[in-house]
């Protein structure tokens, strides 16, 4: 039957770096999974990235960011979603992030990081089986 | 080329020899069904006269330095000079920046390339709250000319060229370049650069823009008309493929849409009034060196014989110095794996090959650690080597177009000719490349190629070597270079320093003549020298221009 509701995701490239090829590779393979993607663009701030997910309702908020900004940038959306009671929503992120961070990302809320290599299937995978919503 | 009889009798043999190998094919059968390259390109199983029965070697080849420049742009080529060893390097401060070039310099390379961090492209200063997490952290921090007198202090910019990647705020860093050159004593005639001030690629690949299009195109073209009087030996544009190929595209598409923003680039500077000759020769161009080594090799030759051809017959251009491309390349960034990160050596040592192999007059070789972090000096040295080793070991700087007459790459350079031209005309119909970029056209060539190019590597019918086969079990990467948070807190110090330290009513005079220019006709350069000479910060002269020009709304473009 249809009546399964379709997962939400909000892609989106918080800070300045414009890098996009990768984001809308994800969002391509996750709307062919069957999956709403809102691609928001790229230089978001943190709170245009909360405000979004907020206003778009969605179950998932997958965030790149190649720039080597990712350290103050993600913490700050994880921060933004706890104040506006948004962190249910499953939060993954990726592009050029070394290993020796993910720990600390994922201390503060972030669910999983997929650096360069990724299959977006295993994305996809991720999202069907962490979505909290 | 062979005369008609053999041709027929060649076309016999080739129909006997086909019919032959389609027989064992059942029993050997070849290892794909079809073999297509990225651009679409059917690679035939062999190649021959066959397949170059419409060569005209005058009119399609030329011999090197002479049009249609296929062969090249030079008739000496390698055998006279060696193509600039230019490593794209800065990060952090400037003066960290400043000890990597004079280790570069120190390595062997040949010519200086500059990398600014993301808030610098982008006109912001350290201490904005758009910079927070990003200073220093893919380039260098250039705040003001201070910071800029930093980055080469004991450079002579008299013995030295320099490429600097600035897009938006290109006026301003040129400026400052000057500015510190006047300082060493050196005047704007002998400096000899680069600056990248290629926006429109800016709009659908790369996005570090500021102003919207129109009064972009203005900056670019006051800066050409600028350099084409006062610093005649400094490329004022270097318009790119690089990254339209990074963010996806195919060979043909990186030749198509690099060529006809190139057409939109001469037809603003035609409409402002230039003529064609007086600033053609000053053009440059950057390209990606991508993994398929005879496409790549093919796609240099195509895009030379293409301009040539495009600059004579649709601009009227004269002097053969303005119907060349004089290129960079880059070994492709999107082609280098985290995985297995010493097999990138392999990749960017074929890539380089490629590209000398077609003929670049510059090259920057990405380090084996690309996909992980910048270089580090052990990294970049592996990198900068490879050229060295393909430049003086290997023989293949000993003759002009080694590959020219090989029956496969001249027919894979006509067949990237007759694609690009076709997306060519196509832009042509849009209305150019303004307006092709404005309507998404470019950018969603770009995504279906980059999605389609992604499902090829997850059906594995593109094997990326440790990505999707031959993986092993990883150590995690260590020794990674890490740029330092503190660089922001140092810049926002020195920020202070300098408003507090300098004539801060000079500053603001400047400020309004720009403003007042910008609302005008008169050519920006001037009034940026005059700004940037009372240390006036680069937020403060791009606020100025965003006050009048306004800022830029992205065509996210997506999904439509």
């Amino acid at each position: 039957m249809g009546s399964k509701k379709k997962i939400r995701v909000l892609a989106t490239k918080p800070g300045l770096d414009g890098h996009d090829r990768g984001i809308k590779v994800v969002a391509s393979a996750l709307m062919d999974a069957g999956m709403e993607v809102i691609y928001t663009g790229f230089r978001q701030t943190p709170l245009q990235v909360v405000e979004a997910a907020i206003q778009e309702d969605v179950d998932v908020i997958a965030m790149s960011s190649l720039s080597g900004a990712h350290d103050y940038l993600f913490p700050k959306v994880m921060e933004l979603l706890k104040e506006r009671g948004a962190d249910d929503i499953l939060v993954i992120g990726g592009g050029i992030i070394p290993d020796e961070d993910i720990p600390a990302l994922k201390a503060c809320g972030i669910s999983e990081i997929f650096g360069p290599g990724t299959n977006t299937q295993d994305v996809i995978k991720y999202i069907k089986e962490n979505v909290k919503r | 080329m062979p005369e008609k009889n053999d041709l027929e009798k060649l076309r016999k043999a080739f129909d006997e020899w086909s019919k032959s190998v389609e027989k064992k094919l059942a029993k050997r059968p070849e290892r794909k069904p079809t073999f297509i390259n990225t651009s679409g390109i059917p690679i035939e199983r062999v190649y021959s006269p066959l397949n170059v029965e419409w060569l005209d070697y005058l009119s399609d080849l030329g011999f090197p330095g002479d049009y249609p420049f296929t062969r090249g742009v030079q008739p000496t080529m390698y055998r006279g000079r060696l193509w600039t060893m230019r490593q794209y390097a800065g990060f952090a401060s400037a003066e960290e920046s400043n000890r990597r070039y004079k280790f570069l310099l120190d390595q062997g390379q040949t010519g200086l390339s500059v990398a600014f961090d993301l808030p610098t492209q982008i006109g912001y200063d350290s201490d904005h709250e758009m910079a927070l997490g990003e200073v220093g952290k893919v380039g260098v921090a250039i705040d003001s000319l201070k910071d800029m007198e930093a980055l080469f202090r004991d450079i002579p910019l008299d013995k030295v060229s320099t490429s600097m990647t600035i897009n938006a705020p290109a006026a301003i860093l040129l400026a400052m370049y000057i500015a510190v050159a006047e300082q060493q004593g050196v005047p704007q005639e002998k400096l000899r650069g680069t600056i990248q001030n290629d926006i429109l690629k800016e709009y659908s690949s790369r996005g570090t823009y500021i102003f919207p299009p129109k009064p972009s195109m203005r900056i670019v073209t006051d800066i050409i008309a600028y350099c084409s009087e006062k610093v005649p030996n400094w490329n004022t544009i270097s318009i790119s493929g690089y990254h339209i190929r990074e963010a996806g595209s195919t060979a043909v598409q990186e030749v198509a849409f690099t060529l006809a923003n190139g057409i939109a680039y001469v037809r603003a500077a035609l409409d402002a009034g230039l003529h064609v000759d007086a600033f053609a020769p000053r053009l440059s161009f950057f390209f990606n060196a991508h993994l398929d080594f005879f496409e790549e090799i093919a796609k240099f030759r195509a895009a030379r014989r293409l301009w040539a051809r495009i600059m004579k017959q649709r601009f009227g251009a004269k002097d053969p110095r303005s119907m060349m491309i004089r290129f960079h390349t880059q070994t492709a960034g999107c082609t280098l794996t985290a995985q297995q990160p010493q097999n990138n050596i392999v990749r960017v040592a074929f890539e380089a090959l490629a590209a000398v192999l077609g003929g670049t007059q510059s090259l920057h070789t990405n380090s084996m650690d690309e996909a992980l972090c910048l270089p580090s000096e052990q990294a970049v040295q592996v990198a900068l080597r490879t050229q060295q080793i393909v430049g003086h070991e290997i023989g293949v700087t000993e003759t002009v177009d080694p590959m020219g007459g090989s029956y496969y790459v001249e027919e894979l350079t006509r067949q990237i000719c007759e694609r690009a031209e076709n997306y060519i005309k196509r832009i042509d119909e849009m209305g150019g490349a303004p307006a092709a970029i404005e309507k998404g056209f470019i950018q969603k060539e770009i995504q279906d190629s980059a999605y389609a190019y992604q499902r090829e590597i997850e059906k594995k019918e593109r094997i990326v070597v440790g990505v999707n086969s031959y993986q092993v079990e990883e150590e995690k990467p260590t020794n990674l270079l890490r740029v330092d948070p503190a660089v922001r807190v140092s810049q926002v110090e020195k920020l202070k320093k300098l408003k507090a330290e300098r004539d801060n009513s000079k500053v603001k005079e400047t400020l309004e003549s720009l403003r007042q220019a910008a609302e005008g006709k008169d050519n920006l350069m001037f009034p940026i020298i005059d700004a940037v000479k009372a240390y006036a910060t680069l937020g403060e002269i791009c606020d100025t221009l965003r006050a009048v020009f306004g800022e830029y709304k992205g065509v996210a473009a997506f999904g439509s």
